[in-house]
């Protein structure tokens, strides 16, 4: 089966020079929910607006569902539907008017019961008659995540969907994307947000400086951050780990004034109690302790570093 | 063809003029108004008659036209660069339409209100002085080609424009001055010879005198001259709306 979405070593210089994307590669599957994360400036909204037809590339290619955007961009841009990051609205228009200009725009006739049906899963029913103006910044939001989803798209973008939403939108939103989802619509999000990367993605890409770092299922990555780590700080620094230390996996730290043991929180045992029963026996003895949890956002700066290093 | 994007961009424009319907419609009817009782009447009734026409009847192909120029580059312009300035043009760029399909719905529905006011102005003319038309045919013609023309025209100011002031600057600037040099309120023939030579140069002319033959049958330059004259600015401001497309200049970074 096609790939939702193919991008193909693409790269983007503005005309001011600002390399904004490197030759980014990548695959998004039918039906998944992709999350690009990254700071501010990384190249996410460059990498959607590309895709979306909204801005013209440098180099390279992207295929949606297996339609070139250049060639063949009626078949590639009717797929899609696109939620911007800025609140741009056409303010004198009323809700229902600009929603079924949109899809109309994209093609498709007339369908009212199927606006009305987007209307009312946004909660935007009762105000289908309110000029856009009039709306608040959050209903606003809603306006353009139902002109998104007007043609009855197969990939829906997300352009920092929650930037400055409330806590009821927030929630509304993550429940639409399931509801999609599960009616097998490919949804893309960027974020810079890391929990909410966690809370709908099932692939996570992580993208700095128009390089995309790191493309991982969540689960996987859940399953590095699953991972503990056991620092003890020793009374007195040792040369060496005693050989009767040799099964744990340890490795000493801070030039020996610091033993540290990884263990995975997820199993059954995490072997911390025989861990400590043979520190004491080799007669290791230390003063404190502590454990740590590498979060997703320890990795990504960690990442998000190492590149920036990299790049001096 | 995305014929449902073409009409839905037209209704949405059109909606929009409707919608502003007392300030597009009055005011130049108000101001047409104005010249009549000021040159028809006032003065009119001093000048001499041109060709054998009634200065006051002579001045009304030249009235229309210099409607019909402001207000298609103001349609136009505005109708483009307000999805600009706004942020909404996202939705026509990332859209199945086509470039020739985004032109036509914007550049048909400022055309449409132009060639609206056109005919408005010449029933509030036919309240003033009496209106014959030679060839109706050919007026039709001569106004609906124009007001495309000039939309277009506009189109492409409005694409331009990164501020409101530019936005102004070419209808301030150049529109308006070639208008009123284009012989709407006199006949080139009443020029001094080097200026006559000049005002060949002035695409308006071209206009003003097309129309105004097929009001009265007669005219400065010649009708075949006029069409095709029109016809070469027609082309020409395609040919830049392709291009703009096709690089994307100041629509898609």
């Amino acid at each position: 089966m096609t790939a939702a979405i193919s991008i193909r070593n693409l790269s983007k210089t503005y005309a001011s020079g600002f390399e904004a994307l490197k030759g980014v590669d990548l695959d998004v599957a039918r039906g998944e929910i992709f999350a690009l994360l990254g700071p501010n400036g990384a190249g996410k909204t460059t990498l959607i607006s590309i895709v979306c037809g909204l801005v013209n590339a440098s180099g390279g290619s992207v295929a949606v569902n297996g339609h070139d955007i250049v060639r063949d961009y009626r078949a590639a841009r009717a797929a899609i539907g696109l939620v911007p990051q800025e609140l741009a609205t056409n303010a004198f228009e009323s809700v229902w008017a600009d929603v079924s200009f949109t899809r109309g725009l994209f093609g498709r006739k007339p369908d009212p019961a199927y606006i009305e049906k987007v209307l009312r899963q946004l909660s935007l029913w009762d105000k289908k008659d309110s000029k856009i103006l009039a709306l608040s910044g959050g209903m606003k939001r809603r306006v353009l995540i139902a002109k998104a989803l007007a043609h009855e798209p197969d990939i829906l973008f997300l352009d920092e969907p929650t930037a400055g939403v409330d806590v009821e939108l927030r929630r509304d939103m993550w429940n639409l994307v399931r509801d999609l989802r599960a009616a097998g619509v490919t949804i893309v999000l960027t974020t810079h947000y890391i929990e909410e990367a966690e809370e709908m993605a099932d692939r996570i890409g992580i993208i700095t400086r128009g390089e995309l770092l790191l493309v991982k299922e969540k689960a996987a990555l859940m399953r590095d951050l699953g991972r503990k780590q056991l620092t003890l700080q020793l009374n007195s620094p040792i040369d060496a780990l005693p050989p009767g230390l040799d099964g744990h996996g340890l490795e000493l730290a801070a030039e020996g004034g610091e033993i540290v043991y990884s263990y995975e929180t997820g199993g059954e045992r995490t072997g911390i109690t025989t861990l400590l029963r043979d520190l004491a026996e080799a007669g290791i003895r230390f003063r404190d302790l502590q454990t740590r949890q590498s979060s997703l956002e320890d990795i990504f700066v960690r990442l998000v570093n190492e590149n920036r290093e990299a790049a001096r | 063809m995305n014929l449902q994007a073409v009409r839905s961009i037209y209704v949405f424009e059109m909606s929009r003029t409707f919608r502003t319907l007392l300030q597009s419609i009055v005011s130049p009817v108000i101001s047409t108004s104005l010249y009549f009782v000021v040159f028809g009447a006032a003065i009119g009734s001093n000048i001499q008659a041109i060709d054998g026409i009634a200065y006051g009847a002579f001045i009304v192909p030249g009235l229309i036209m210099l409607t019909l120029l402001t207000q298609s580059i103001a349609n136009a312009s505005f109708g483009i660069y307000f999805p600009k300035f706004t942020g909404t043009i996202y939705e026509i760029l990332s859209a199945p339409v086509s470039h020739l399909e985004i032109v036509s719905a914007y550049v048909g529905a400022a055309a449409t209100k132009s060639t609206m006011l056109g005919l408005i102005i010449l029933a509030t003319a036919a309240l003033f002085v009496p209106i014959h038309i030679e060839h109706p045919l050919w007026m039709v013609l001569f106004l609906v080609l124009t007001a495309v023309t000039f939309s277009l025209f506009g189109f492409i100011i409005g694409i331009w424009a990164d501020g409101f002031e530019k936005l102004q600057l070419v209808p301030l600037l150049i529109v308006t001055p070639l208008t009123f040099l284009g012989g709407s309120f006199y006949s080139i023939d009443m020029l001094p010879p080097f200026w006559q030579t000049v005002t060949l140069f002035n695409p308006v002319v071209y206009l003003v005198s097309g129309f105004r033959w097929a009001f009265f049958g007669s005219s400065d330059v010649g009708i075949g001259v006029s069409l095709g004259m029109t016809l070469f600015f027609l082309a020409l401001c395609l040919g830049i709306v392709t291009w703009m497309f096709r690089t994307g200049y100041r629509l898609k970074n």
